[in-house]
């Protein structure tokens, strides 16, 4: 039943037409060079000062693993980079080039189109991301990390991305100008990712000792600190200082996934003027 | 197939829409005309669903735009004034684009997009892409789009603005192809001559109060038998002034520095009577012709009496 609501809602006109206009464009093999380049860069150079290095000489599954939590921070970094660039423009952009209003005239549901509009913005960046796996088999070859481990890691990106993605649409489609959209999403990203990390800094800083869930708590609304508690199941209860029933990455999907629903159905709302009280619940 | 009551939009404190009646009757086609600013795009854009009135209600098909949007949009066909279209997109790729936005199954467009570029002549262009066009192929193409899910209504919203007038020609032959499918056409512009050639009726908008409204042949008519005549004369021009106020058919006589202006109401054949007459008592009439009449002046004046 869900299933089939899903499918009926993404395999439409919207999001085949933006598939077949992306790919048109030079820009998406650009970016997707420009990104394997850049991550084989990263993960080549830390192999180069592992094998220069005296004391360890070489790579083992300890270094292996420790190249993959770098790279897996590097990664992150570079996605909470690109998903507010990817998807802050969609609406807006329709908007800029006067395409929407024909868009919002035909029998395109506002939640066809946002969901489309939001699958499509990020398909791209999956495919950027799982275009690096190979870079990641280095790590499979020294050992040191499960592919499970990896699977999970890449579920997490992609979850990120949505919920990245949601507060992009949303600010795409409230304002008018695509610019403006676009820095209202960075600054929201830079505001809820970096200030938490700051803020669980400052207060571990002043306030030792003292048992308080604060820090805890702010570093679950982070996503590196999420990652780090991916890896490190010690990771959670040093942060709370206490034992906890769950792990700071659980908060952290836990809340992201009420936002971005949060995000989505607004966006639903606001693409179309409020023609009807019950339009929520009924588009 | 249009019922527009007591329609008001306001932009803040601006009013943008006063109260407005509007109602057009299936099958015609309906000329909207106003100056800059009057509020035509306004009313187009509420009954496309673009827009919420701030109050007064809008139907189209008898369906309620606020309620029943997605039937309303079923119905009509948009062309907005301004608009873009895809980069990387060709014609047909565009137009299948838009049939399968309005759920047309694949078969079926294949079928008509051919037909439908034939009508606006582009079937030479069917492979160009769409932001290689020039801004009238590009216009008719929006047509076009418009007419996808063959609805019953179009809503155009200044179709021929930035057209040369070869291209305004070619527009016209369009719409006067649609009218005779059937099609309830409402077009807006702000000139008035130009609708009045391919419009069945007309409803003129100011400050977003409907001013007029009325059928373009009542105009013709009051037209044909209300033409004034230039008469430019060498000398003696107070005589032919009285003796013009005296002849049939002539309803006022006018003078100014470029001659005389006669109010009159006879066919052409009176008018060469008058003519005639006029040369056999010794005029010396040096031109006599028949002036451009003010359509605008025309409209108002037999729509504001009516
Ligand atoms: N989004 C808006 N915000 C504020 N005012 C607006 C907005 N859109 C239109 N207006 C105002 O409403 C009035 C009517 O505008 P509208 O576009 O309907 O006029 P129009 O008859 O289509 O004119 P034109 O012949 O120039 O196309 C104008 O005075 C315009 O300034
Ligand atoms: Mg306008």
């Amino acid at each position: 039943m869900m299933m089939l609501y899903l499918k009926q809602k993404l395999i439409n006109p919207v999001l085949e037409k933006e598939f077949r206009l992306r790919l048109r464009t030079i820009r998406s093999p650009l970016a997707l060079m420009f990104y394997l380049f850049a991550i084989g860069l990263i993960a080549f150079g830390f192999m180069y000062m592992m094998f220069n290095d005296y004391y360890y000489g070489g790579m083992n599954p300890e270094r292996s693993r420790e190249m993959f939590y770098f790279l897996s921070g590097v990664q992150l970094f570079l996605i909470l980079f690109m998903t507010p660039g990817l998807t802050a423009g969609v609406i807006s952009s329709e908007r800029e080039k006067q395409t929407l209003n024909i868009l919002l005239t035909t029998q395109q549901s506002s939640t066809t189109i946002i969901l489309s509009k939001l699958f499509s913005s990020i398909s791209f960046m999956i495919l950027i991301v799982f275009a690096t796996l190979p870079i990641y088999s280095i790590v499979f070859l020294f050992g040191g990390i499960s592919p499970s481990q990896v699977v999970f890691i890449f579920l997490f990106y992609i979850f990120l991305m949505f919920s990245l993605g949601a507060f992009g649409i949303l600010f795409s489609t409230i304002f008018k100008k695509t610019m403006i959209a676009i820095i209202t999403t960075y600054g929201t990203t830079i505001f809820l990712y970096g200030f938490t990390g700051l803020a669980a800094i400052f207060f571990e800083s002043i306030n030792r000792g003292v048992g308080s869930n604060l820090v805890g708590f702010l570093l679950s609304l982070n996503p590196l600190a999420a990652l780090i508690s991916m890896y490190d199941s010690n990771f959670t209860e040093q942060m709370f200082r206490s034992q906890k029933d769950f792990q700071i990455w659980e908060i952290f999907v836990f809340v992201y996934f009420i936002i971005m629903i949060i995000c989505i159905l607004l966006s639903i709302r606001f693409l179309r003027p409020a023609l009807k009280k019950k339009k929520l619940k009924q588009s | 197939m249009i019922e527009i009551n007591n329609l008001t939009k306001k932009y803040g404190n601006f009013t943008a829409l006063n109260n407005l009646n509007l109602n057009i009757s299936t099958g015609t086609v309906f000329g909207f005309v106003g100056p800059n600013g009057a509020g035509k795009s306004t009313t187009m854009s509420i009954l496309a669903t673009l827009l919420s009135p701030t109050t007064g209600s809008a139907k189209v098909g008898g369906y309620e735009v606020t309620k029943h949007p997605k039937e309303v949009r079923k119905l009509i066909g948009y062309m907005p004034d301004f608009f873009g279209v895809y980069d990387h997109f060709k014609t047909v790729e565009y137009l299948d684009f838009y049939g399968a936005s309005y759920g047309i199954p694949r078969n079926e467009r294949l079928q008509v997009i051919p037909q439908l570029l034939e009508l606006v002549n582009l079937s030479d262009k069917k492979d160009f892409y769409v932001d290689s066009l020039s801004r009238g192929m590009k216009q008719r193409l929006c047509l076009a789009r418009s007419l996808i899910h063959d609805p019953e209504l179009l809503i155009l919203d200044e179709p021929a603005s930035g057209l040369d007038p070869r291209a305004r020609i070619e527009m016209r032959e369009i719409l006067k192809e649609l009218k005779t499918m059937g099609k309830t056409i409402m077009i807006s512009s702000h000139i008035l001559p130009e609708l009045a050639e391919m419009v069945d009726e007309i409803g003129v908008i100011e400050n977003g109060v409907l001013v007029s409204q009325g059928k373009v042949s009542d105009i013709q008519n009051q037209l044909s038998s209300n033409r004034i005549l230039n008469i430019r004369i060498l000398e003696n021009k107070e005589r032919a002034m009285e003796q013009l106020r005296d002849e049939k058919f002539v309803a006022k006589v006018e003078a100014d520095e470029k001659g005389l202006q006669v109010h009159f109401s006879g066919e052409d054949k009176d008018q060469f009577e008058l003519l005639s007459k006029l040369m056999a008592d010794g005029h010396k009439i040096v031109s006599y012709s028949e002036a451009e009449a003010d359509l605008e002046d025309v409209f108002l004046a037999i729509t504001k009496g009516a």
